[in-house]
């Protein structure tokens, strides 16, 4: 493919991959003609006419006749009793109606509490006390934007300041207690296990080598450029609710919306207009959410309520705050043999993770990796501290983030140990193409992969071992440069029902796809794109399969009154889940067009064979009718007995998740003097399965290592001994742009999954996942001559600058 | 107090009754419904509400409506001209240079100020010009790859 540098072909990984079921390969398939454009073309996409116009419909474009506006009270401390709210002189402004209080809340139906998505509870308003700072206090209900915001700076509220406790290990303690509303006093919220205990103990009992490790992945924010918002919309005469949201999952959130408010399902639209980006923060529901339909339903007029860069930086879900200790074990050979891992989940004020709901640390037990070991144990526990509530992904699976940087880690500080090179030691470890499907010592099935063939081809595009010796020279010459590797296996497409579910709801996806007389397409789905190119993407999965050209179909997201539905779009669900929905349901089409061709050409059904966009007479290909031949008989001249018209609805139901992987080689040169850490190169080789749309793929490759760059160097939320946010605005929280971003490299191998029906495994977040230890990685691989084994990241100059100093390099 | 402000807008004139204090991104996003100008931080960080102001652009979240009395100002929506779509518009979607979509007016038109202060910018000066801009869709190299091949169509003076 164009735009690509793997186009020569790579016969050591031809050889070398073969998985139990699926070859690798690098070559993109592409069957249908452009005018189709089925899968493998590189389609532009059809959402951009829009955005590049400003004609996009985002929440906070939605204006409706008689709106008014809501501000949000908020609080000063970490951790204060409330001893009284006086709002008489907000009321007494122009233009102001109404002040919401919790205790307004409660009147209405105890709607002061709300169920988290990991079925702990959440203040929506606060009565006596608020437990993290920029905790909504109280909600102020105006006709316009600049008078609700100011009258929220008229609403006097008496606080008692109490203890914070913001570091979690203090937290354990229990000296100051968090949440006093639960019977059991203690901050203590859960215990999570995987894995063989006692065999991991054996393993470590009899290894030649151990190494342990303490990191810490910290607190950072999704923050997309679009802050979160509602526009909500009560209409009394007809009891019905319509609201406007920045959602990732508006069916689930409906369902939400409706056990906590009693409003019926029916009566409750959800609409997800464009989503300015979501990365996981436009998953869980937040308290201003609740008030802003209280609002609405109080006044029954449409209440808009749009967050602030500092509200959403200190108040919406945060991602990560991982504390982990790590040992890893290996036999006299080198080879890995087991894994410990023991972690505090920092979960801030409530347990507000969007996890499913059997998994409380998500899918952190995938945390073995690429690499074959006998044993291992994984322990989480989760601890309250006055701090916002989350657990949100930051364009992840669930946790998986974590598993990877410290696995990726560990792997590389144990090469290191043994004086082994990162990338033999890794191709010495690795699960074997011919394992698969390979049952993981903590459960997991992965079901294909082939590690070494995505490594070799990065090692070859960054020619590793011309900079192995280049970096000898360097040291030598007393300079610092260093080369990191990563090796990712992500977990991704949540998921088969049978473990994975939301509150109890079912993590399949859907999609309805109706064709038209005229043989045009209108196309569904459960899910929700924030920039994921669904529109384009959808469109030409069922070109692929039905033939019809991809601009002929329309797709359609976010609208509960219209999609099927579906648990939405986040952990890289979209296409491994309803992206099968839309081929089941194609396939069903399908399967009744055929009936109808066979009646328009009367003959036989099993005389007939599909042919890219129609069904021919097998032997007599002159003999066919197109799909759109069909698809107008299907409504004029369809067989006797048979329903009219050709529209089919799929709930897809996963087998298994999928496990995309991928290996990132990256050169740094650290300058002695500042500590600043430069990335001279980059190389990813992403292998995702099947892939539907190269352009878009690797568009979100770029946008998946650029939020993996973020957290490796520039992020971290930050709070002072008193749980105040130091990190409140985007210019303290250090978002990379044009400058920071390097060149990206990007090449590809293709292992299909052997359950997806086409094949496809997932993208948007793999280089999210993998691109932190990559980089960590090469930082530590420079100094550790230096007697660095770990920088906890972000790495900022001024770490490296501290580190090299204690080391004696500089002064 | 309201004030009355004219100015060009998008090649029609307005006048408005309006505080001249309030910040230009709420006139255009309110009274004057176009809403493809962006709120993304207020703070004149991150680059989602550029506009042009007689032909440079402003964070318009951080200009007062009265600062552009008597100027032009061009939004997203007044970029393409008799239909067609403006060279930078083009090379945004020709080089996949958007996601979500919400940096993309601002980008656009912050990458529009640079062409019309440097006619033939190098990768690296374009890239430095639009380090005040965020991304976090992180489609910033395929931006600057836009910006790139626009230059090229733009100097031809389109
Ligand atoms: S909204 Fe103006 S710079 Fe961010
Ligand atoms: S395209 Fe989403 S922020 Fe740039």
């Amino acid at each position: 493919m164009p735009q690509l540098d793997d186009r020569k072909e790579h016969h050591s990984e031809q050889k070398a991959g073969v998985s139990a079921k699926v070859p690798t390969t690098d070559e993109v398939q592409i069957k249908t003609p452009e005018k189709i454009c089925g899968m493998g073309h590189r389609k532009k996409r059809k959402e951009d006419p829009r955005f590049i116009q400003g004609k996009g419909n985002y929440v906070d474009d939605v204006k409706l006749p008689g709106m008014l506006y809501m501000d949000i009270v908020r609080s000063p401390y970490a951790h204060a009793k409330i001893n009284s709210i006086d709002a008489s002189a907000a009321l007494e402004m122009d233009g102001v109606l109404a002040v919401i209080t919790g205790e307004d809340l409660k009147a209405a139906g105890d709607l002061h509490w709300m169920p988290t998505l990991m079925s702990d509870t959440q203040m929506v308003l606060p009565i006596d006390k608020v437990v993290y700072y920029a905790q909504e206090v109280c909600a102020v209900i105006a006709t316009s934007r600049y008078v609700a915001a100011d009258a929220i700076e008229q609403v006097y509220v008496d606080y008692e300041p109490l203890d914070a406790v913001v570091d979690p290990f203090e937290a354990m303690n229990d000296n100051v207690i968090v949440r006093d509303d639960k019977e059991k006093k203690t901050n203590h919220i859960w215990h999570w296990e995987a894995g063989d205990k006692a065999a991991t103990d054996a393993v470590f009992k009899d290894a030649a080598t151990v190494v342990k490790e303490k990191l810490y992945i910290p607190r950072i924010h999704v923050s997309s450029i679009e802050t979160c918002g509602m526009v909500a919309n009560y209409n009394k005469a007809r009891s019905h609710m319509q609201i406007y949201m920045t959602s990732q999952a508006p069916h689930a959130h409906r369902t939400v919306f409706a056990l906590v408010s009693g409003l019926p399902e029916h009566k409750i639209q959800i609409i997800s207009p464009d989503i300015g980006g979501g990365f996981g923060g436009k998953v869980p529901v937040y308290p201003g959410y609740v008030i802003c339909a209280v609002a609405s339903l109080v006044t029954g007029k449409p209440v808009k309520w749009i967050e602030d860069r500092s509200e959403n930086l200190q108040a919406d879900s945060f991602a990560r705050d991982y504390h982990i200790e790590a040992e890893m074990a290996a036999d006299k050979n080198g080879k890995i043999t087991g894994l410990r891992v023991k972690t505090l989940s920092d979960c801030g004020a409530a347990d507000a993770a969007a996890n499913p709901s059997k998994f409380p640390a998500g899918l952190y037990s995938i945390c073995t990796g690429s690499y074959d070991m006998k044993a291992a144990h994984v322990e989480v526990d989760g601890v309250y501290t006055t701090k916002p509530p989350g657990g949100v992904a930051y364009r992840c699976s669930f946790r998986v983030t974590e598993a990877v940087h410290m696995i990726e880690r560990m792997t590389d500080i144990m090469a290191h140990e043994l004086g082994e090179d990162p990338a033999d030691y890794r191709l010495k470890n690795f699960i074997r193409p011919d394992q698969f499907p390979y049952k993981s010592p903590t459960g997991w099935e992965y079901d294909s992969g082939n590690y070494e063939a995505a490594l070799k081809k990065a090692m070859d595009m960054i020619d590793y071992r011309a900079l192995r010796e280049e970096q000898k020279q360097k040291r030598a010459n007393g300079e610092l440069m260093g080369i990191g590797i990563s090796s990712f296996t992500e977990v991704v497409g949540a998921g088969p029902s049978k473990d994975y579910d939301i509150l109890g709801i079912k993590m399949f996806d859907s999609a309805e796809i109706r064709i038209h007389p005229t043989g045009k397409a209108m196309a569904r789905f459960g899910t929700k794109s924030q920039g994921q190119g669904h529109e384009t993407t959808y469109a030409q999965i069922i070109a692929e399969e039905l033939g019809l050209p991809s601009d002929d179909i329309e797709v359609e997201e976010g609208d509960t009154d219209t999609a099927p539905y579906g648990l939405g779009t986040y952990a890289s669900r979209s296409t491994p889940t309803a992206g099968a929905a839309a081929v089941m349901a194609s396939r069903k089409i399908k399967a009744k067009a055929k009936k109808i061709a066979a009646h328009l050409l009367e003959v036989g059904e099993d005389d007939l064979e599909w042919s890219i966009d129609r069904f021919q007479v097998k032997g007599s290909p002159d003999q066919a009718k197109t799909i759109q031949e069909i698809a107008f008989a299907a409504y004029t001249n369809h067989p006797q007995g048979m329903e009219a018209g050709l529209e089919a609805v799929d709930y897809y139901d996963p087998p298994n998740l999928t496990f995309p992987f991928g290996s990132y080689i990256c050169v740094v040169d650290i300058d002695k003097g500042t500590g600043e850490v430069a990335i001279r190169r980059f190389v990813a080789v992403d292998d995702c399965g099947h892939i539907i749309n190269p352009m878009i793929v690797e568009g979100q490759i770029h946008g998946g290592l650029t939020m993996g760059l973020a957290p490796a160097l520039y992020e971290e939320i930050v709070y002072d001994e008193n749980g105040q946010n130091l990190t409140g605005t985007l210019a303290d929280y250090l978002v990379p742009t044009a400058v920071e971003s390097p060149k990206w490299e990007l090449g590809k191998t293709i292992t299909p999954s052997p359950h997806h029906p086409i094949g496809a495994k997932g993208v948007g977040e793999s280089p999210t996942v993998g691109a932190p230890p990559a980089i960590a990685n090469a930082v530590v691989d420079a100094l550790w001559h230096l007697g660095v084994r770990h920088i906890d990241i972000p790495i900022t100059p001024p770490k490296v600058w501290k580190l090299l100093r204690d080391n004696g390099v500089t002064d | 107090m309201p004030n009355t402000i004219s100015f060009r807008l998008n090649g029609k004139p307005v006048r408005l009754q309006v505080d001249g204090n309030r910040k230009l991104l709420w006139v255009l996003r309110t009274e004057l419904e176009l809403t493809g100008t962006k709120f993304g931080c207020g703070h004149g960080v991150c680059g989602a509400c550029a506009v042009l102001v007689d032909d440079r652009p402003v964070r318009a979240c951080m200009a007062q409506v009265a600062s552009v009395a008597g100027k032009k100002v061009v939004t997203i929506e007044g970029l393409a001209k008799n239909g067609g779509l403006h060279p930078l518009q083009k090379a945004f979607v020709e080089n996949d240079a958007l996601q979500c979509g919400f940096c993309t007016p601002g980008m656009i038109l912050t990458a529009y100020g640079l062409l019309r202060s440097k006619r033939k910018p190098s990768r690296d000066e374009i890239i430095q010009g639009m380090d005040d801009n965020l991304c976090r869709c992180g489609a910033h190299t395929r931006i600057v790859d836009a910006i790139q091949s626009a230059a090229e169509e733009v100097k031809q003076g389109t």
